[in-house]
């Protein structure tokens, strides 16, 4: 069991969790994840430990409400327990001093980048963050994420707040400009991530991707999380879960991310235990 | 004229020897569609009829062919005296877990292929009456816990849960250790429940039987992957740990290295297999989804691949078709005889002497055929199986739109991985002593099938036992 100690909504549907995990918080390195099961009937689902402590013994996640599983976590308060928390697992992201590194987050995959971007300017780099969101509403850890970068750009798709338009865009105008980028890091919707390995490919700019698969164990049982990557099969729980954006196959991944979309449909039929509570009474 | 008599009855009787008692089990057409148990197990009626059967040889050699040399024919004649618990606890001397072996065991290789009877008839029911005996004390409710002697202050690590670590930690908390035992996943059981389903291995019966280790003090850690969480170096160094043990088992999945197996309606029996028994997917309440559509592929022939095909045909829609696609025959498929006749009588399709060659898929990025050639058989290869050699010409497509692969496991590496001074296989797998279990790293000692690749629920037991010895003369050492 592990006790939520505190819930911070930082957008429409998008949380912040800090949760009790004391061997995982003193473990964890930049680019890890864990794998929970919130309920004894519930799927196990990976997040990406945002941040830890490791003295509090406390792991950070952001969890955004899309499904049954995650609204169900989304609806969870300071002071309730998840049941299962497993990791951390995956490898850690090769932080290194590149020189100049862009890091571009999209959606909740901002989240995901936190991490590496202030591991990345730890190590000495010149940090390019790229914060793209849907619109304003959406906009996650700017503040954080200002504090981390040399520079932070925030992007809205409607152009409700930053520039208008998408991190890839940004990025391919910095490129064409002839700035010096040296290394790349993309988290985000997989057409997202595609979209910037195919921006920076042209110009052979190392670039990294983050890849969410579907899950099972998380600990290279199933192989449900296969990737291919080149000509090589991998497993992103094990493999992953970032690898060379370059070389993923990213079709594959969307083929993948909707093999079960039906059973999420039917999945979201089952009443959350809130709205069955507001039945009852 | 009273000679004569004698004689004829003599002969009658002899005539009628009791024959081996079939298994109850529940009628196949309505055993696939649930995944409640098939073998209903013996009444005690049946099962002392059985155990009469035995003849009490003074040198059994059923003993000798148990890895863990159950007392056999002692627990055997206690059943026929009606005193069913106490041959239970004749068969936990050896065994920590006679209610899981008395079901999944290949009897037939092991103590029964030995049994005298089998010569001349068939051989005593070993298994079932194990099964018998076991169920009868959980049933009766009078499970006794052995009584411990007082703690020797040493501390052990035991990693992994499956039969090799329960083993592990139940014999050492009889000599009196303390004993943590680490799992990765949130249950345990290792591949007793993620692996064989419930209709051959109800999960209640397993975790009764583990629920003995916790019972004796066994402290018990859920979610920690060693090699990630902690490293074995950590638990000796910081953790305050005298030994470690590492049951590990043989997790990760092969695949095919054929085009197409990247399609979506591929899967390791492995994932198809954890959603069913871990995660429960095919229970209304539990969330996680598992999916298979009207034709159904399940690539390999072993237990695995029987357990995958089975379960199969239970989540699939009514008409969903399953075969086991195989490159060899019949005689050379690894699974137990009984395993492969109750998928026939369930409906399972053999498609023998038939290699798949590609998946094929359609533009959405779904399987919708499975290439196949078809196999004839030459010479023996270095396994001593006929070879399957390729027919040139026979390429064929079967219109399949779901493929399990169940081909086999290999070691993962978290533990070799941050631990150097940790000897290994160019397979991944750990190097020991055999008769002890001693790896290369003092101190640590590992057994089961990450030591010999996947091999069976007693053998993992066996290696467990013989660890459990040798950590416990180490820790006296
Ligand atoms: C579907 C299926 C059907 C089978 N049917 C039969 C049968 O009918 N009869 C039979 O005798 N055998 C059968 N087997 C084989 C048998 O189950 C195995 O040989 C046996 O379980 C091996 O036991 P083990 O203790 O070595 O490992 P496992 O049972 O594999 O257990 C290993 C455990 O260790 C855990 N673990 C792994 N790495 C770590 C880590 N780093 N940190 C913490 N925990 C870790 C795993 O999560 C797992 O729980 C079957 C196997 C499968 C997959
Ligand atoms: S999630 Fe099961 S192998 Fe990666």
């Amino acid at each position: 069991m592990h006790k939520i100690l505190s819930k911070e909504k930082l957008a429409p549907k998008i949380y912040r969790f800090t949760v009790e995990a004391p061997p995982i918080a003193s473990s964890r390195k930049p680019g890890q994840f864990v794998v929970l099961r919130e309920f004894e009937e519930g799927e196990r689902l990976p997040f990406t430990i945002v941040d830890s402590d490791p003295e509090a013994g406390t792991i950070d996640l952001i969890i955004q409400a899309a499904g049954y599983s995650t609204q169900r976590l989304c609806a969870l308060d300071a002071g309730d327990t998840i049941l299962d928390i497993l990791g951390p697992l995956g490898k850690q992201t090769d932080i290194e001093n590149y020189g100049t590194v862009a890091c571009v987050g999209g959606g909740v995959g901002t989240a995901v980048i936190y991490p590496i971007v202030k591991a990345m300017k730890e190590a000495g780099n010149y940090v390019i963050t790229l914060n793209g969101a849907r619109s304003e509403d959406f906009v996650i850890l700017e503040e954080e994420l200002e504090e981390v970068s040399d520079e932070l750009i925030v992007t809205t798709d409607d152009g409700s707040y930053g520039i208008e338009g998408f991190g890839s865009t940004v990025l391919q105008k910095m490129l064409e400009e002839g700035r010096e980028i040296d290394f790349v890091v993309a988290i985000g919707p997989v057409l997202m991530m595609r979209a910037v390995a195919e921006v920076t490919r042209p110009f052979d700019v190392g670039t990294i991707a983050s890849l969410n698969a579907l899950m099972v164990d998380g600990t290279g049982m199933c192989g449900g999380c296969r990737v291919t990557v080149g000509d090589e099969v991998k497993f992103a729980c094990v493999d992953g879960p970032e690898f060379d954006a370059h070389l993923v196959d990213f079709e594959e991944q969307v083929a993948k991310l909707g093999y079960y979309h039906e059973e999420e449909d039917e999945c979201r039929m089952h009443k959350l235990p809130h709205e069955l509570e507001q039945e009852k009474a | 004229m009273a000679e004569r008599s004698k004689k004829r009855s003599r002969r009658k009787k002899k005539k009628e020897r009791i024959p081996r008692q079939p298994m109850p089990v529940r009628p196949a057409e309505v055993r696939n569609k649930d995944f409640t148990e098939v073998a209903l197990g013996f009444t005690p009626e049946l099962a002392q009829k059985e155990a009469q059967r035995c003849i009490q040889c003074a040198n059994p050699e059923c003993i000798d062919g148990c890895p863990v040399a159950i007392r056999i024919p002692e627990f055997i004649q206690l059943i026929v005296d009606g005193e069913f618990s106490a041959a239970a606890q004749k068969i936990k001397e050896t065994n920590t877990l006679p209610a899981v072996c008395g079901r999944v065991c290949p009897q037939e290789e092991q103590c029964e292929v030995v049994c005298i009877l089998g010569k001349i008839d068939e051989p005593v029911a070993i298994g079932r009456l194990e099964r018998f005996a076991a169920d009868y004390e959980r049933e009766q409710g009078d499970v006794e816990i052995p009584e411990l002697p007082p703690s020797t202050g040493k501390k052990v690590a035991v990693v992994g849960s499956g039969p090799a670590g329960i083993t592990v930690a139940y014999e050492l908390l009889r000599k009196g250790h303390a004993v943590t035992v680490y799992e990765a996943l949130h249950d345990l059981g290792g591949v007793l429940v993620y692996g064989i389903p419930e209709f051959r291995l109800p999960k209640a019966i397993v975790a009764d039987e583990i629920d003995t280790i916790k019972k004796m003090g066994a402290e018990i850690k859920l979610n920690m992957l060693i090699g990630k969480t902690r490293t074995v170096d950590e638990l000796l160094d910081e953790d305050g740990f005298d030994a470690v043990f590492l049951g590990v088992g043989a997790g990760l999945p092969w695949f095919l290295n054929i085009p197409g197996e990247n399609l979506n309606g591929v899967s390791s029996a492995n994932e198809f297999l954890t959603r069913i028994n871990l995660m429960k997917a095919y229970r209304e309440e539990y969330i996680t989804p598992v999916k298979v559509g009207k034709k159904v592929a399940v690539i390999g022939a072993g237990n695995v691949a029987m357990d995958a095909a089975r379960s199969a045909l239970r989540v699939g829609d009514e008409g969903t078709e399953v075969s086991i696609v195989y490159r060899r025959s019949r005689e050379q498929m690894p699974a137990r005889e009984e395993e492969i006749h109750h998928a026939e009588e369930e409906g399972i399709i053999f498609r023998l002497l038939t290699n798949p060659v590609r998946i094929l898929g359609d533009d959405d990025g779904y399987v919708n055929g499975l290439e196949c050639i078809e196999m004839e058989l030459g010479e023996p290869d270095d396994s001593g199986r006929a070879r399957p050699i390729p027919i040139e010409g026979s390429e064929h497509v079967l219109d399949m739109d779901t493929v399990i692969v169940a081909l086999g496991t290999s070691p993962r590496t978290f533990i070799s991985d941050t631990t150097p001074d940790l000897e290994t296989s160019k397979w991944g797998n750990y190097i020991v002593n055999e008769e002890t279990g001693a790896t290369s790293k003092p101190g640590v000692f590992a057994g089961g099938d990450i030591v010999t690749g996947s091999a069976t629920v007693i053998l993992a037991m066996g290696a467990g036992r013989d660890a459990a010895k040798a950590i416990d003369e180490y820790l006296q050492g």
